[in-house]
């Protein structure tokens, strides 16, 4: 089974970290990619602020040109971050390697991708 | 405050912006908001290490700030007086909290907030000065040193700007359209001036003003968050990124290092990317500004590989439509920079001669004067307009910088 983990927080909290925290933090990430490396591909992304997104609204008809909003989907406090999708046996295996990425400042959401495409196509 | 304790800190300042402007419409008293979040500050400390963190940690600060607050009021026997007040922010105690602590409720209060501490009797100083304290929560040491003067002195200068602002009568009904343009358009300048302030260091201060910019970056996003459709607010945060980019290769030995000479490996390219990003959403709006124009120059430097590779040409149009929207001496002194490169210094000179009236007490006049006379070998008249630079109170550093260059004069005029 193919695993997204999805990452939520809020913006701007690990800037405000002391350098060994921050350090501490993508050490979490470094492992976790090290291990998903080892197992074959894998992809992740760390998203820009949400500033910087723009939101198609949904249209009439399928194709059609959306309005362009700018901002992201939804006001909320905790944001998507970031996210890996990797390949995983079993959920507890999938929830051993997010809690890797564990902290006090994100919430970390482990969700079955259901079809993949680019790099992960076919795994 | 122990270490185990940071993550709390992190989040209280992430969470204090939201809950000073909503705890100020409810008591419009600053001293009295800052003192109760700071108390519930002190029960978060308490109770979330041991509880865990509450589903919604902004929510419970501003219900437990607005308790301490009326506790302070009855001991005060202030309440009378307040009475009105309470009535109307008792509505933010209701069930439905989480639905209305949304960005709709708290952008103008946060606005109006950041518009109080600009107050046009307070210098633009004391400005940054009362929302960093205020708002960003920095301690008044932390703010003194920033504007490199004494902490004693710094806290009489916002004591002073508390007692102008609490004077003011900014109304708290919703505004409108054009009020909440007015109020961006002064926050925004405040944040602009106070990131030159941060930015506007010698090689030696450079790190200890760096919080200035920072602050500005926050606040800058924050507002942004709040009104995402700005297209100015998403210039002015890109070109505060596009400068603070540049950060790391602008010192070097405590000396401050020109664009020119930067080594541009040190760049930090994820905050130019981010205001690239920004930069493209903006332009989608074609409403330019003049955030965004000055921000489209910074980012022609950070795209060019190379200093030679800067396309100066492109730094020339935008400089051109710059001096539209803000047709000032500085601007047209920094367009003849452009056009030096572009159509040689001749071209440059012959526009720096109607500014010889305005800008004759600005040193940066006569460097540039002297650098475009310099380039038409006119080492004399170059010389006289360096040691004219050198009268108008430089800092030391621009001192050791324009030494050098007459003495390059000298050379020219007598090569033996």
């Amino acid at each position: 089974m193919q695993y997204s983990l999805l990452i939520y927080g809020s913006e701007g909290i690990y800037e405000r970290l002391c350098e060994e925290e921050q350090q501490q933090i993508m050490q979490g990430h470094y492992d976790l990619q090290a291990v998903l490396a080892e197992r074959g591909e894998f992809s992740s992304a760390k998203l820009m602020s949400t500033t910087s997104a723009v939101t198609l609204q949904p249209t009439q008809a399928v194709a059609q040109p959306a309005l362009v909003k700018d901002g992201p989907f939804a006001e909320t406090k905790e944001r998507l971050l970031g996210f890996y999708t990797f390949e995983c046996d079993t959920l507890d295996d999938a929830i051993e390697l997010a809690n890797k990425l564990s902290s006090p400042y994100v919430r970390l959401e482990v969700r079955p991708v259901d079809w993949a495409g680019g790099v992960l196509a076919g795994l | 405050m122990t270490d185990e304790h940071q993550w709390l800190q992190a989040r209280f300042a992430d969470i204090r912006p939201r809950a000073l402007a909503a705890l100020v419409r409810r008591f419009r008293d600053l001293e009295l908001a800052q003192d109760c979040f700071a108390t519930a500050c002190v029960r978060a400390l308490d109770k979330w290490p041991e509880e865990g963190l509450p589903n919604d940690p902004l929510a419970w600060l501003i219900t437990v700030a607005g308790n301490a607050g009326i506790d302070t009021l009855r001991r005060q026997q202030r309440i009378a007086e307040k009475s009105m007040l309470l009535d109307q922010g008792s509505e933010l105690l209701d069930d439905g909290i989480e639905d209305q602590l949304d960005n709709q409720v708290f952008r103008d209060d946060i606005l109006r907030l950041l518009f109080i501490c600009c107050h046009p009797d307070l210098s633009p100083q004391d400005q940054s000065a009362l929302a960093l304290r205020v708002v960003a929560g920095l301690s008044v040491a932390e703010i003194a040193s920033a504007f490199l003067v004494k902490r004693k002195t710094m806290e009489q200068r916002i004591t002073r700007a508390k007692h102008t602002v609490a004077k003011a009568d900014v109304a708290f009904a919703p505004p409108d359209l054009e009020q909440r343009h007015r109020r961006l358009n002064t926050v925004m300048l405040m944040l602009y001036l106070q990131f030159n302030e941060g930015w506007s260091a010698s090689g030696g201060n450079a790190v200890i003003k760096l919080p200035l910019c920072e602050e500005a970056i926050r606040l800058a996003r924050l507002l942004l968050e709040l009104f995402p459709g700005i297209s100015e607010l998403m210039g002015l945060l890109a070109l505060f990124l596009l400068q603070h980019s540049r950060r790391k290769a602008r010192v070097c030995d405590g000396n401050l290092i020109p664009l020119a000479e930067q080594d541009r490996s040190q760049w930090d390219q994820m905050q130019i990317s981010e205001a690239s990003a920004l930069l493209d959403k903006a332009l989608r709006h074609r409403t330019p500004g003049t955030y965004q124009i000055q921000a489209a120059i910074a980012a022609v430097h950070s795209h060019a590989a190379t200093d030679d590779a800067t396309d100066w040409e492109e730094i020339e149009k935008l400089y051109r439509a710059l001096y539209l929207l803000e047709p000032t001496p500085v601007v047209k002194l920094n367009h003849a920079s452009a056009v030096a490169q572009v159509a040689g210094p001749q071209a440059a000179l012959d526009m720096l001669a109607p500014l010889s009236e305005s800008l004759d007490s600005y040193r940066w006049f006569h460097t540039a004067k002297a650098s475009f006379l310099m380039d038409l070998s006119q080492p004399a008249k170059a010389k006289s307009a360096y040691q004219q630079a050198l009268e108008l109170n430089p800092t030391p550093e621009e001192r050791r910088f324009i030494d050098e260059k007459i003495r390059a004069c000298e050379k020219s005029l007598n090569p033996l």
